[in-house]
């Protein structure tokens, strides 16, 4: 019961945050500092997230660093989302099935 | 609720004045509303289409992943459902498998999804004049980083059949990938769900590569993030600190030296 709790918690804070700017802003932020924090946010939280988890994200060092190759080569060629998700996926994949192999 | 009308000047900045003497004649004309404007409903499913195919493999990893971090399956579509953001669930997850705080999983939740706060800003600027308070309302739900890319890329305003278009794909997909990977997921072989794993660190990467590539500062931010994110996950001292905090230290720390190094010129687009 208490995860749908912490469930309730998430849905909440999350709509709160798209909703209240939309809902209600009219006007435009001009601290440069401030626009400079939340411009780059998104990526200081994504950048944290991802390192170091991505290198045990697939349970085995090896293949999961071939994954990160992977996704760190097709993200310099602006590949889509998706393309560098799945390709990231398969060379860990195919690396675990050759680990297997030897 | 009072609802006050966007100020003309947004209006007028936005489009040509021709343009939008054109858009009114046409809808007062065939009395159709937006639902008939350029960007309409079916537009907006056809952009949001690739997002939501996307989405679908993305989330179909993220729910292998979330079932290993020991959330049940029916938890996992309802998160999906009434979430709609990849880095703000893996993070919520990682919270609650951590056994972490109420008031922690508000405030990893909070800092993460800030930047829906800035894109949500950055839309009002854009939405046409028809939009009502309540569609608002509604149209804010499907705020995320690739429906904003879309809509905040497209030219002219934004219509609420188009938003609401744009959004129906994206969360489709982003449910339905989260059930299947929850409930399937353990059809699959070992090492294949093992290897999907990575899937959602690979589509963070997609966003941070070129992001990092374009400007120096998000390089920067990044940097500074992780770097400090290693420090206060191996350094024995800061063992004290949950995952959450970490994530919210790191990512504030990263944005802060960031945006104090290399300020963001001009109009704050996110």
């Amino acid at each position: 019961m208490k995860l749908y709790l912490y469930l309730l918690v998430m849905a909440a804070v999350t709509y709160l945050i798209r909703m209240l700017p939309l809902a209600f802003f009219r006007k435009k932020i001009t601290n440069p500092f401030l626009l400079g924090v939340l411009h780059y946010m998104p990526f200081a939280v994504l950048g944290t997230m991802t390192v170091p988890a991505i290198f045990t994200s697939t349970g085995e060092p090896v293949s999961a660093m071939v994954g990160t190759l992977a996704a760190l080569l097709l993200g310099l060629k602006r590949r889509s989302l998706i393309e560098v998700a799945l390709a990231a996926t398969a060379a860990a994949y195919v690396t675990s099935l050759i680990l297997g192999l030897l | 609720m009072s609802y006050a009308p966007p100020e003309k000047f947004a209006f007028s900045r936005e489009m040509p004045l021709s343009f939008a003497r054109k858009y009114r004649i046409l809808s007062h004309i065939f009395n159709l509303g937006a639902r008939m404007e350029a960007y309409g409903y079916r537009d907006g499913l056809r952009d949001g289409l690739p997002i939501g195919l996307g989405y679908l493999s993305v989330s179909f990893g993220f729910a292998i992943w979330a079932v290993k971090q020991g959330i049940p399956g029916l938890a996992l579509v309802l998160l999906s459902g009434s979430n709609l953001t990849s880095a703000g669930q893996v993070a919520g997850v990682t919270v609650i498998a951590a056994g972490g705080l109420l008031v922690e999983l508000a405030l990893t939740e909070l800092i993460i999804n800030l930047r829906y706060a800035l894109m949500s800003v950055t839309l009002t600027q854009k939405l046409h004049p028809q939009f009502s308070l309540l569609q608002r309302m509604l149209a804010a739900f499907f705020i995320t980083d690739e429906i904003f890319a879309v809509s905040s890329t497209r030219k002219g305003l934004l219509t609420f059949p188009y938003m609401m278009g744009l959004g129906c794909l994206p969360w489709i997909g982003w449910t339905l990938g989260t059930a299947l990977g929850a409930f399937a997921g353990t059809l699959l072989p070992a090492a294949l769900s093992a290897a999907l794993g990575i899937a959602i660190y690979g589509m963070f990467m997609a966003i941070i590569v070129p992001g990092a590539m374009e400007e120096k500062g998000v390089l920067l931010a990044i940097c500074a993030a992780v770097a400090l994110g290693l420090v206060l996950r191996y350094v024995p001292v800061f063992s004290f600190l949950s995952e959450g905090f970490i994530i919210i230290l790191s990512a504030v720390f990263g944005a802060c030296v960031a945006a104090w190094l290399k300020p963001v010129k001009g109009e704050g687009d996110a």
